[in-house]
């Protein structure tokens, strides 16, 4: 290759007003923000819930996580080199540093299985100061038993870690959350792909 | 898939390249020490979730959100010394990115962020906000205008300072050729000292380093720096059919 890298660096602790202005109340518009998908996006309406947790179990106020995600019918917006866009961006962003429980919250819809044999699940990029560089990991869907059993990237993990990529279900009031905590590290570190 | 999705698929993205990028725990910068991933990384075979991303184009660019001196404008214009920073935004085969989506923010000229958590106690400038964006064109170039952004202390360490640097975030074709980085200055003393500067691999550490240019600088207006990035890609093992 002719050219190299450019070295990641840590997003520091005052990205807020750059990439997450709104959910912050700064006057600059946002591209992304935690509200993915509105009454008219079609599909099974969920919340995605959940904290990061440092290598004390301490929630993290100032981590911002990004979403990515198909849409209910398995399909990724995008340009038309990709698939057709469906009018749900699948993108989704949201900092830990708002919420009283430091929690980050994405209201979305459950997205459908992309390919033949993978199952539905979300893409999640954790940035953090005290992070130079990224880390990628994946939230599966705690309801999806058998086709979570057949997923090939799942079925990739070591099995006492694969729970750590899993998102529980809860439904109250009709409301469907799903809990996603993120452990930076410990004995329940989540399971980070070198992606 | 059908064979209609395969015909698709978009290009492969060759891999993070490791000996370019810090690692995840990085003791001398303390926070890493806790918040680091310190299991190894598993390894996955790229599919469709990660060879797609979101796609933001000039529609979601406002007329000034690449003019940092008038983007936060109240009654004046921001303080400090004005700057022009240009750059290509090119793949590991030297290929430009177009149309991606390029983000910035920093400190004012007094080494201040207007972000609510920042305590250092040099001022606030009243009219500069410090956030941009912009959108690449054909050659993959992008330019923002704004003010040179002032070192600040922190609290790493005693009497730490961070470098000026103006922090970056790109996306780039996928999920994985996100890259959050930040610009440094030529010349800058305090690079020496910077535990997060120095937490890249010594070998990458100057493609970090922006450069002075006398082509950028504009005749009585602004000072011109260089700033090229260069993201994960192509991949260059043959495609599985």
């Amino acid at each position: 290759m002719s050219h190299k890298q450019t070295p990641s660096q840590t997003v520091g602790p005052y990205f807020a007003y750059g990439l997450t202005p709104g959910q912050y109340n700064y006057r600059f518009a946002e591209v992304a923000s935690g509200s993915m998908a509105d009454d008219k996006v079609a599909g099974e309406h969920i919340r995605i819930i959940g904290q990061v947790l440092d290598g004390e179990g301490v929630p993290i106020n100032d981590a911002m996580i990004e979403l990515w995600q198909a849409d209910a019918t398995g399909r990724y917006a995008g340009d038309s080199d990709v698939r057709a866009n469906t009018g749900f961006s699948g993108f989704g962003r949201f900092g830990t540093g708002t919420d009283e429980e430091n929690r980050f919250i994405f209201d979305t819809v459950k997205p459908g299985s992309v390919e033949n044999g993978a199952a539905p699940h979300v893409s999640i990029i954790v940035f953090m100061r005290g992070m130079l560089t990224h880390a990628y990991t994946r939230a599966y869907f705690s309801d999806e038993v058998e086709a979570n059993a057949n997923d090939p990237v799942l079925s990739s993990v070591p099995e006492g870690r694969r729970e750590t990529l899993v998102a529980m279900r809860n439904e109250e009031d009709g409301n469907v959350t799903y809990r996603f905590d993120i452990h930076m590290q410990g004995d329940a570190e989540t399971v980070f792909f070198d992606v | 898939m059908t064979e209609n999705d395969t015909e698709r698929e978009p290009p492969g993205i060759g891999p993070r390249d490791w000996k370019s990028h810090p690692a995840y725990v990085s003791p001398e910068y303390k926070s890493t020490v806790l918040r680091g991933p310190t299991k190894p990384l598993v390894p996955i075979t790229h599919s469709l979730s990660e060879l797609t991303g979101p796609v933001y184009g000039a529609e979601c660019v406002g007329e000034l959100d690449h003019d940092l001196t008038r983007n936060g404008i109240k009654d004046g214009e921001p303080l400090g010394e004005r700057m022009i920073v240009s750059g290509r935004v090119l793949d590991e085969a030297g290929r430009p990115i177009r149309n991606t989506l390029v983000e910035v923010w920093q400190a004012n000229a007094a080494g201040r962020y207007i972000h609510l958590v920042d305590q250092h106690n040099a001022p606030l400038d009243p009219n500069f906000f410090g956030g941009g964006r912009c959108v690449t064109d054909d050659e993959g170039r992008y330019r923002f205008l704004t003010v040179k952004p002032g070192a600040y202390p922190w609290g790493n360490h005693p009497n730490a300072w961070r470098p000026n640097h103006i922090h970056f975030s790109l996306f780039g074709p996928s999920i994985a050729t996100r890259l959050v980085t930040q610009m440094y200055f030529p010349g800058d003393p305090l690079l020496e000292h910077d535990p997060i500067f120095l937490g890249t691999p010594e070998i990458a550490r100057n493609r970090l380093i922006s450069k002075f240019s006398l082509d950028v600088t504009e005749a009585d207006f602004a000072l011109g720096y260089i700033f090229d990035i260069v993201l994960r890609g192509p991949d260059q093992t043959p495609m599985e059919t």
